[in-house]
């Protein structure tokens, strides 16, 4: 526990240094970012050992704070999400004290350095959290301080909308948790973890409400769909490597807070998993389509975060399922694959977000259509990002196919050894949606690495761009290190991913997570051998020379412009018009050139996301068109104000009186 | 020693009725000043053998300070800087407010014993006294237009609150009870801020001038 708490107060420190340090914005960032490497490494080293073995350690200190005790916990499912935000943390904040130097003297620099700083030491806090008082205060510093994040260039419009958006989702999303906690501690006596660990034997009178509310809550914060509206808009507003925190870890808070909650309600029957599967599956679909039609490459990322997190969430759904009906070693891989899928999407997502922060930075711009031959400018970097899209696409042999392998092989099981036709076919249609989901996201990564890398520049700056350095690029090689080493060899993390099964109820999980991760190493393997011969044939052909060089896309056009490549929108087209539902299509505005003589003539798609324009927006409206009503009694006056409260205390105090005198 | 302590109840419900009907603001600091000291005089009086005497002395000592010497000097100066001397036209008269201050007193009386509380032990008259004072407190606070009269209402509020914190000092840490006095501070600070800007911004101390200010 000691070396925990000096992670988490290196951090705190390095957050003190932004206003301390106010005054010299450059030395601020450089504090900030040296104490949050820092203590991110010693946190790292700090939480490992409890996945690998040790006992949990417990930490009771004094605190005045009403019902609550400041009681945190380290057990193997603390320390499996605290290794995914350490190991996250520490490339994203070397990166960013590259990232951040052109904002220095233009923008407060000291907030932010707090934000960051205290950022990482909430959702730490939120994950060693065994108190419900406390674990709610650390999730609402968590949400405040990505607020401020988020809003950080706010002299934009859309971020100043975007940080309206995320906070109000986040409030929306905190009530649900107030109420279960509230709920919890009710039944259970007291907010203390072990309390209401306790519950799960002694059964909780209205289960299915604890995980409905549970669901919303912690959901919004997971970004299921349609509760996800807030994260495609607040990650891109994020500088990039605050993105790569919040989509490759913040978001996973909510998943942990999920698996917690299953841990304090009894056990649940078949029903719950497959709504949670469904929910996961549904959202992966449904995300994976939304990405087609983006513009901005980091909007794109979000929407695939929404995907992978429905990913996580199929793979607990499917475990809660198959632990309902009997099946250990279905609920072993499910469980082992959404967990490893954890760790692998923060890693490969943490990548795709610091690659697309430097894309941006070089085309100063996040629409795609303005990069375009990056890889040839930024050679590393776009190398490193291919290997980080490549996992986001599920291809072997890297890790995101690892640990989608594991689900593959759960629902396989789960279709073969099922009771009846009913059931079995559930489970194969989720393996065919599972392989969509998949073809998707290999079009939609394509796609990103086509339009962004490949071909010609497609504007000026673009074509201006250079490497930034080895600052540049050290952070993602670190992360694309893990990507790879991950998919090669996934019998360690999944070694230290059994201990975190187990202590989730899934007992098989040590016989049969290590042989099913070394089963998906055959293909792998394969596929390895097959990519280092296709190198090696490139690198023979460049060798020996040979072929005319001509312009990409050239075709034969006498003046080529980088106005004739294929472009994002163009290239998806086919998939939308064809195999998608009108409702996740993006908009298209057509003014077609009509007349003999050639006229004016227009294209432009617009991305719509329907659980923003058919959901949320009328629901917001209806909503503040019957509020306005309310208005009325907001007087204005100091004293009829007051007066509502003295109303609401004298009927208040005449219930309680009223009840003791007749009980 | 127990007819002390009922004196002393009884002299801060009277108070209270006192505030309701005093237009003169001199004199309702005053009041104000009276009742705090009368609290701290309380906190001593109630110690019973199972409280530590230490405890209460800093209880006692540190609300003999602030409400009855340091909160009272502060609206003296606020008063004489801003030159008002009595509340003009309340929103409740003053025959009307001590009625139902009278009314109130009354009520919190008869129900007090149906109320569930922590503790059974305790002098007949402290819940009901500590229902009264707050009664009395949010009754100024809403019935008058003046911000200073406004505050000594909120002053009267936290007097109420304390003599409930008399009936939990054994559970009070004395963290707890510090952070009540210094909250009170803090706040008489704050409000004498915003007087100081409503009297500057609209050349009165009316809080109906605020009304303006919505949207």
């Amino acid at each position: 526990m000691t070396p925990y708490l000096a992670a988490l107060l290196i951090l705190a420190a390095g957050a003190l240094a932004g206003p301390l340090l106010a005054r010299r914005p450059a030395l601020a960032l450089r504090v900030g970012s040296v104490a949050a490497v820092a203590g991110s490494l010693v946190g790292l080293a700090s939480v490992l050992p409890f996945l690998l073995g040790a006992p949990p350690a417990d930490l009771v200190l004094p605190w005045s704070e009403p019902l609550g005790s400041f009681h945190l916990r380290l057990d193997p499912l603390s320390a499996f999400f605290q290794a995914a935000l350490f190991a996250v943390a520490v490339p994203a904040s070397a990166f960013g004290a590259g990232y951040m130097k052109p904002y220095v003297g233009r923008r407060p620099m000291g907030g932010f350095v707090l934000a960051y700083g205290l950022l990482l030491v909430a959702i730490s806090l939120v994950l060693s959290a065994a108190d419900g008082v406390l674990f709610l205060v650390a999730w609402e510093v968590m949400t405040i301080a990505s607020f401020v994040l988020v809003t950080f260039d706010d002299e934009k419009l859309q971020v100043r909308r975007a940080g309206f958006v995320f906070l109000v989702a986040s409030h929306v999303g905190t009530a649900f948790l107030f109420a279960l906690f509230l709920l919890l501690g009710r039944e259970a006596g007291g907010f203390d973890f072990v309390r209401f660990e306790a519950l799960r034997g002694a059964g909780a009178a209205a289960p299915w409400l604890l995980f409905t509310l549970g669901l919303v809550g912690f959901g919004t914060k997971a970004g299921l769909v349609p509760l996800h509206v807030w994260l495609p808009e607040a990650h891109p507003a994020a500088p990039s490597h605050v993105s790569a925190l919040l989509s490759g870890v913040m978001i996973k808070t909510g998943v942990y807070g999920l698996l917690r909650l299953l841990g304090f309600l009894p056990p649940l029957g078949v029903g719950y998993g497959l709504l949670l599967g469904a929910i996961g599956l549904g959202s992966a679909l449904v995300a994976i389509t939304l990405t087609l039609g983006q513009g901005d490459i980091k909007r794109a990322l979000a929407y695939s975060s929404v995907e992978n997190v429905g990913l996580v969430v199929l793979g607990v759904g499917l475990a809660v399922a198959a632990g309902a009906a009997g099946h250990p070693v279905v609920a072993a891989l499910g469980m082992g694959g959404a967990l490893f899928h954890v760790w692998n999407h923060a890693l490969m997502k943490g990548l795709a977000f610091l690659g697309a922060g430097t894309l941006v930075h070089a085309a100063h711009s996040q629409d795609l259509e303005k990069m375009g031959g990056l890889l040839a400018r930024l050679p590393v970097t776009g190398a490193l990002l291919l290997v980080g899209l490549g996992t986001l696409a599920a291809l072997p042999p890297l890790s995101g196919f690892a640990s989608e392998w594991l689900l593959y092989l759960g629902l396989l099981r789960a279709g073969a050894a099922a009771a009846s036709g009913a059931s079995g076919l559930v489970a194969y249609l989720a393996v065919a949606a599972l392989a969509l989901v998949g073809a998707i996201a290999a079009i939609s990564f394509t796609r990103i690495a086509g339009v962004a890398l490949l071909g010609e520049p497609r504007s000026p700056e673009a074509a201006a761009a250079r490497e930034v350095g080895p600052a540049g690029w050290v952070p993602l090689a670190l992360l694309a290190a893990g990507c790879v080493l991950f998919g090669l060899f996934p019998a360690l993390p999944l070694r230290m991913v059994t201990p975190v099964a187990v202590q989730l109820g899934m007992g098989e999980a040590a016989r049969v997570l290590g042989p099913a991760g070394e089963m998906g190493a055959a293909p792998r393997v394969v596929v390895g051998v097959l990519i280092a011969v296709v190198l090696g044939l490139i690198a023979l052909r460049r060798r020996l020379g040979g072929g005319a060089v001509a312009a990409t896309w050239g075709c034969g056009f006498t003046a080529p412009t980088s106005r004739m490549e294929y472009t994002a929108s163009s290239y998806s087209q086919a998939f939308l018009t064809a195999l998608v539902p009108r409702a996740l299509r993006p908009r298209v505005h057509l003014q077609a050139p009509r007349g003999v003589f050639p006229g004016k003539g227009a294209f432009r798609t617009d991305s719509q996301d329907p659980a923003r324009t058919r959901l949320f927006d009328p629901l917001f409206r209806v909503l503040g068109d019957r509020m306005s009503r309310l208005r009325r009694f907001q007087a204005g006056r100091l004293n009829l104000q007051l007066l509502y409260t003295l109303i609401t205390l004298v009927a208040l105090l005449a219930m309680l009186a009223l009840r003791g005198r007749f009980p | 020693m127990g007819a002390w302590t009922d004196m002393a109840f009884i002299l801060v419900v009277v108070l209270d009725l006192f505030l309701l009907a005093s237009s003169r603001l001199g004199a309702a600091i005053r009041a104000v000043a009276l009742q705090g000291a009368l609290l701290s005089l309380l906190a001593l009086l109630l110690t019973g053998s199972g409280h530590s005497v230490g405890h209460m002395l800093v209880v006692a000592g540190g609300a003999f300070f602030i409400k009855a010497v340091l909160i009272p000097w502060l609206m003296f100066r606020a008063i004489r800087e801003m030159a008002i001397r009595r509340e003009m036209e309340p929103l409740v008269g003053y025959v009307p407010s001590m009625i139902l201050g009278g009314v109130g007193v009354v009520l919190s009386f008869a129900f007090s014993r149906g109320l569930p509380l922590p503790t059974n032990e305790m002098h007949p008259f402290l819940v009901p006294t500590a229902l009264a004072t707050v009664w009395t407190g949010l009754l100024l606070v809403v019935s008058r237009r003046k911000a200073v009269t406004q505050v000594l209402g909120f002053l009267v509020l936290e007097n109420g609150v304390f003599v409930f914190g008399l009936l939990l000092t054994d559970f009070m840490p004395v963290m707890v009870e510090a952070g009540v006095l210094l909250d009170l501070l803090a706040a008489v600070f704050v409000m004498g801020i915003v007087m100081f800007q409503i009297n500057r911004e609209f050349a009165s101390l009316d809080t109906d001038a605020l009304s303006s200010l919505k949207d």
